[in-house]
C-alpha cells in the first residue's frame, strides 16, 4: 500500500517540489472522507489522513474543531454516545473499523485510550491494572503484569510499595501515567491519548512527552492536543484543524493540512496552517 | 505485539457470538423494573374494578352518607369532613413553622454546632415512623392539654399530623431556600436593605415555587396517614354526627378517609370489601389532585421567574 | 450567608468615624429591633423541632419506665403477646416485625437495586424521564391502600395460591405489600447514587475493552456503594417502621403467640400498637396494657433512630466522594 493516492492534496505540491519523500511505513488507520454527525450537527467535515505505524501522529487546532471527535472515532468511542453517526471509512489494517462484522469492544482491546483528565477508578493501584486484563480473560502472572506495565509507564517505582493504595491519592502526573500503564496492560496496537497533558504542570507534562517517545517504539500514538509546542516536541506528523464557519452559523471542522511536523512548523502551505502555528490566532 | 496483516485482523475484530451474559443481565433488570411497575398497576387495576363498580352503583350517595353498621347506607361523608378539617390544622400550624425554621437554618444561621444539631435532628426527625408520632400526639395532645384539646378530637389528630409533616416541610422548604441564586440576595443587599427585607422581598419570592410544591407534597403524605390517627383516637367504628356548635364538632368524634379504609377493610362482610374498595377511590383520586396541583403551581409560578 | 452591616461592628472600640458618620451608619434603632425580633421568632421555630425530639424521649420514656415498674419482668418473657391478658412477650413482636422486614427487604432489595442499575445504565433518557415519576407514584401510595391489596391480592393470588400457604391473615402477605412499599424507596436512593458516578469512569472502562454489564457491576456499583447501602438501610427502616399493612394484613389484632411461621398470622412492634389502640378497652387510664404501648413504642424509636444514624453515615460518605 503506498502512500502516494492517500495523501492530501495540499501535499502533492510539496511532493512535486521534491521537499517530501513517499514514506513506506505501514499505515495504520487509513481514514478516508471521514465526517462525524451528531443528530443533524455536523461536528466534522470529510477528514482524510494516514496515520503510520510507530509515529506520533499530532492532531492540532483549535477549540471544538473536531479533533476530538475523530479521535474518538478511532476507539469507536463515540458508539457511547446515542446521537453520534459516522460517514466516510477508517480502515485499520484495511480492515473497515465500522463494517457490519466488527465487535466495538475487540476494537477497544486493540485501540487504547488515555483521557484529558486522569480518571482512575476509584480502587487499587494494582486493581487499576489488572482491571483490562482480567476482563479480557487473563489468567496468567498478574503481578508480572502489573509491574511491566507500571515500569514502562515509568511510574514503578514511585508505586512499587503502595501498590495495595488507591489510585486516587496519587498526584495529578502520577495518575496519568498510571492511565497510561492500565492502557498498556491489555497489550493494545494503538494507544491514543486526548489532550493527556491539559490537565498537568510543567514538570509532569515534560515526564509523559518524555514516556510518549520511549513509547512509540512498541506503539502507535495518536494525540490531540491544544499545545502547539507540545506536538512540535513529540510528534513525526502533524493534521491541523480549524473550524469552518458556514453562512447560517453552523460550526463544522475541517482538516487543512496534513504532513511530516518539522513541514507543517516550518513550511506548510495553507496560510490558516501559517497562522496558527506561528500564533497569529487560535 | 500483535501481528497485523488485514486478515488476522479482520479475524480477530470479528464478533465473538452473542453475548448471552450481558443479554441476561439487562433482561433481569429490565424484570426488575416491569415487576416493581406490574405491582402498581396491578394495585390500581384491582381497586378500580372493585370501586368503580360500586360507585356507578351508589353515586354521589356514598359521598354524602355517614357510616353505617349496614353496608347499603354507608359512606365517606364523615371521613371526607375529618380529613378536611385535619388538613387544616396541617396547614396552620406546620407550614408557617416548618418555612419559619427553614428560613432561619438557611437564611440567618451561621454554621454553629448548635444549628447543624438542629439540622441532624431535623432529618432524624423525618425518618421516625409515623406511629410514634401518634405516641407522642396521644401523650400530649389527648392527654396532657385534654382541656383545650377536647381528649381524642380533632385538634388533637390535627396537631399530631402538623408535628409529623413538620420535618419534612423544613426539609423540603430548606431545599428551595438553597436552590435560591446567591446573586439575588447580594443584589438586595447591594442597595442597604436588611436581611429580613432581603428575604421577604427577594428570597421567599424566588424560592416560592419550591416552597410550595414541598409543602403541598407533605399535605398529600399527611393525608394518606392513618396509624397516627388511630393512636390518637380517630374513631375506627361507627359513630353518628349529629348537629352541634362548632366547638362540639371540633372536640368530638372524628374520622378520616385513610382511617375509614382501615375500618372497613377489617368488616368481615364481602360489601364493605367493595366499599372500602370505593373508598381508596376516592382517596385516591384526591392525593392524584393534590400531588397535581403542586406540580401545576410549581409550573405555573416557575414561568414567572 | 453574607452578613448584612447593621452596624454593631461599628461600636467596637477604636473605630475612628466621626461622631455624625458613625450614627448615620447604625441607621434607624426601630428598625434594628424589628430584624432582632424577627430572627429570634425564626430561631424559635427552628429551635422547635429539638423540643419535638425531646418530647417524644421524654413521653415515650416516662411511660415506658412506669410500665416496667408495674408488672412482673417475667410477663416480658411468656409465650406470646397477649397484652390485655399481661403476657407482653418482647421477642413475639421482635421476630415478627424482624420476619416482616426481612420479607420486604428480600423484595425491595433485588427489586429497587435491579430497578436502580437499569435505570441509571441502561435507560435512554428519556425512557428514564417517563419511567422515574411512575416509580415515584408507587412510593406515594398510602399504606392503608397497600394494606387492603395485600389482603384481598397479594395473600390468595400469591400467598395462598404461589406459595401454597393456608391462612388469608399472613406475615408473608404483609411482608410481600411492605416490600412494594419499600421498593421504589430503595431504587430512588440507589439510582441517584448511581447517576451520580462521573461519565469520566465509566468512559475509562469502555476504552479498556469493557461491556456494559461489566462497567456497571465492577465499576460503577462499587463506585457508589455508600448510596447503595444507604438506600438498603432506609429501605429497612421503612420497613419497620410500616404500621397499617401489618394490621391489616397480618391478622393478630387481639394478640399473638410467639411464631416464626411467615405463613401464619402474626404480630409486629407496630401491629401490636395500632391492635392495641382499636381494642374494645381502648386508650384509658394507666393500665399496663395501655403503657405497654408506650415500652414499644420506645423501642421502635430506638431501633429507627440507630438505623437512621448509620443511614446518614452512608449518606454522607456517599456526598462527600463526588
Amino acid at each position: 500500500m503506498t502512500d502516494e493516492s492517500t495523501l492530501v492534496p495540499a501535499l502533492t505540491g510539496a511532493l512535486a517540489a521534491g521537499v517530501a519523500t513517499p514514506e513506506t511505513a505501514e499505515i495504520v488507520f487509513d481514514i478516508r472522507n471521514l465526517s462525524v454527525l451528531y443528530g443533524t450537527f455536523l461536528a466534522v467535515r470529510d477528514v482524510t489522513l494516514p496515520v503510520h505505524r510507530n509515529e506520533i501522529t499530532a492532531l492540532i487546532g483549535p477549540s471544538g474543531c473536531g479533533k476530538t471527535t475523530v479521535l474518538r472515532c478511532l476507539n469507536r468511542m463515540n458508539d457511547l454516545v446515542p446521537t453520534a453517526r459516522v460517514e466516510g471509512e477508517i480502515l485499520y489494517h484495511g480492515v473497515d473499523l465500522y463494517g457490519k462484522d466488527v465487535d466495538p469492544v475487540e476494537v477497544r482491546r486493540r485501540i487504547g485510550m488515555v483521557f484529558q483528565k486522569p480518571n482512575p477508578f476509584p480502587k487499587s493501584i494494582y486493581d487499576n491494572i489488572a482491571f483490562g486484563p482480567k476482563i479480557a480473560g487473563f489468567k496468567g502472572d498478574m503481578d508480572a503484569v502489573v509491574e511491566g506495565s507500571l515500569r514502562r509507564a515509568a511510574l514503578w517505582d514511585e508505586v512499587k510499595d503502595k501498590l495495595k493504595g488507591s489510585a486516587t491519592a496519587l498526584s495529578g502526573g502520577q495518575q496519568q501515567r498510571l492511565c497510561i500503564a492500565r492502557a498498556i496492560a491489555v497489550q493494545p496496537d494503538v494507544i491514543l491519548m486526548d489532550e493527556p497533558c491539559s490537565s498537568l504542570d510543567p514538570i509532569a507534562t515534560a515526564r509523559i512527552e518524555g514516556l510518549m517517545r520511549e513509547l512509540v517504539a512498541d506503539y502507535t500514538i495518536v494525540i490531540v492536543t491544544h499545545n502547539m509546542q507540545q506536538a512540535a516536541r513529540v510528534s513525526t506528523r502533524t493534521g491541523f484543524f480549524t473550524v469552518d464557519v458556514s453562512e447560517d452559523g453552523h460550526r463544522t471542522g475541517t482538516l487543512v493540512e496534513y504532513d511530516k511536523t518539522e513541514v507543517v512548523f516550518t513550511r506548510p502551505s495553507d496560510p490558516r496552517t501559517e497562522d496558527y502555528v506561528t500564533g497569529r490566532f487560535g | 505485539m500483535a501481528v497485523t496483516t488485514t486478515d488476522v485482523v479482520r479475524r480477530n475484530l470479528r464478533r465473538q457470538g452473542t453475548d448471552w451474559g450481558g443479554l441476561l443481565f439487562e433482561g433481569a433488570l429490565l424484570f426488575a423494573l416491569l415487576v416493581s411497575l406490574g405491582f402498581l398497576i396491578i394495585l390500581v387495576g384491582q381497586i378500580l374494578v372493585q370501586g368503580l363498580a360500586l360507585l356507578a352503583e351508589r353515586g354521589t350517595s356514598f359521598l354524602t352518607s355517614q357510616s353505617s353498621s349496614l353496608p347499603g347506607r354507608a359512606g365517606v361523608s364523615q371521613a371526607l369532613v375529618g380529613s378536611l378539617m385535619l388538613m387544616l390544622f396541617v396547614v396552620a400550624t406546620a407550614f408557617p413553622l416548618g418555612i419559619a425554621a427553614a428560613v432561619y437554618l438557611e437564611e440567618y444561621a451561621a454554621d454553629t454546632r448548635f444549628n447543624r444539631f438542629i439540622t441532624v435532628n431535623v432529618r432524624n426527625l423525618a425518618g421516625v415512623p409515623s406511629i410514634v408520632y401518634g405516641l407522642l400526639g396521644l401523650a400530649i395532645y389527648v392527654k396532657a392539654m385534654s382541656g383545650f384539646t377536647g381528649g381524642a378530637s380533632v385538634i388533637s389528630g390535627g396537631l399530631t399530623l402538623a408535628i409529623l409533616v413538620l420535618p419534612i416541610v423544613v426539609i423540603t422548604a430548606s431545599e428551595a431556600l438553597r436552590a435560591v441564586p446567591q446573586g439575588i440576595r447580594e443584589a438586595g443587599y447591594g442597595v442597604g436593605a436588611t436581611k429580613w427585607e432581603v428575604v421577604r422581598s427577594h428570597v421567599l419570592p424566588a424560592a416560592a415555587p419550591g416552597i410550595l410544591t414541598g409543602t403541598v407534597l407533605s399535605l398529600a403524605r399527611a393525608f394518606g396517614e392513618t396509624a397516627p390517627l388511630i393512636l390518637v383516637g380517630a374513631v375506627t367504628g361507627v359513630f353518628f354526627t349529629g348537629s352541634g356548635s362548632l366547638v362540639e364538632k371540633f372536640q368530638g368524634a372524628y374520622t378520616s378517609l385513610p382511617t375509614i379504609v382501615y375500618t372497613w377493610s377489617k368488616l368481615p362482610q364481602a360489601e364493605f370489601q367493595k366499599l372500602t374498595a370505593a373508598a381508596i377511590v376516592v382517596l385516591l383520586v384526591m392525593l392524584l389532585t393534590v400531588n397535581g396541583a403542586a406540580i401545576w403551581l410549581r409550573n405555573r409560578y416557575e414561568r414567572k421567574w | 450567608m453574607t452578613q448584612v452591616p447593621t452596624g454593631t461592628h461599628l461600636e467596637r472600640p477604636g473605630a475612628s468615624l466621626a461622631p455624625g458618620l458613625s450614627a448615620v451608619l447604625l441607621g434607624d434603632p426601630r428598625r434594628r429591633r424589628r430584624e432582632k425580633l424577627i430572627a429570634a421568632a425564626f430561631r424559635a421555630a427552628a429551635a422547635f423541632s429539638i423540643l419535638v425530639g425531646v418530647l417524644i424521649v421524654v413521653s415515650l420514656l416516662g411511660e415506658a419506665v412506669s410500665f416496667l415498674r408495674s408488672i412482673p419482668l417475667r410477663s416480658l418473657w411468656t409465650d406470646g403477646w397477649f397484652p390485655r391478658r399481661g403476657m407482653f412477650d418482647v421477642k413475639t413482636i421482635l421476630f415478627g416485625t424482624l420476619i416482616v422486614s426481612v420479607i420486604a427487604m428480600v423484595i425491595a432489595a433485588p427489586l429497587g437495586i435491579g430497578a436502580a442499575v437499569f435505570l441509571s445504565e441502561y435507560a435512554s433518557s428519556r425512557f428514564r424521564r417517563t419511567v422515574k415519576p411512575i416509580l415515584e407514584t408507587l412510593a406515594a401510595i398510602p399504606s392503608v391502600v397497600m394494606g387492603f391489596f395485600a389482603l384481598t391480592w397479594i395473600s390468595p393470588s400469591i400467598v395462598e395460591k404461589l406459595m401454597g400457604g393456608n391462612s388469608i391473615f399472613s406475615m408473608m402477605a404483609a411482608g410481600i405489600g411492605v416490600g412494594i412499599l419499600v421498593t421504589p424507596l430503595v431504587a430512588s436512593i440507589a439510582e441517584d447514587a448511581m447517576h451520580a458516578v462521573p461519565q469520566s469512569l465509566r468512559e475509562a472502562s469502555y476504552g479498556l475493552a469493557a461491556r456494559r454489564r461489566t462497567t456497571s457491576v465492577r465499576i460503577v456499583m462499587p463506585a457508589a456503594v455508600s448510596g447503595i447501602v444507604a438506600s438498603l438501610i432506609v429501605g429497612l427502616s421503612r420497613a419497620v417502621g410500616e404500621t397499617m399493612v401489618v394490621a391489616i394484613a397480618a391478622g393478630a389484632s387481639g394478640g399473638s403467640l410467639f411464631t416464626v411461621d411467615p405463613f401464619g398470622p402474626g404480630q409486629t412492634m407496630t401491629g401490636a400498637m395500632a391492635a392495641l389502640a382499636t381494642g374494645s378497652d381502648q386508650v384509658t387510664g394507666n393500665s399496663a396494657a395501655f403503657q405497654s404501648l408506650f415500652f414499644v413504642g420506645l423501642l421502635l424509636f430506638g431501633m429507627t433512630l440507630v438505623l437512621n444514624l448509620i443511614s446518614e453515615r452512608f449518606v454522607r460518605r456517599m456526598r462527600a466522594k463526588y
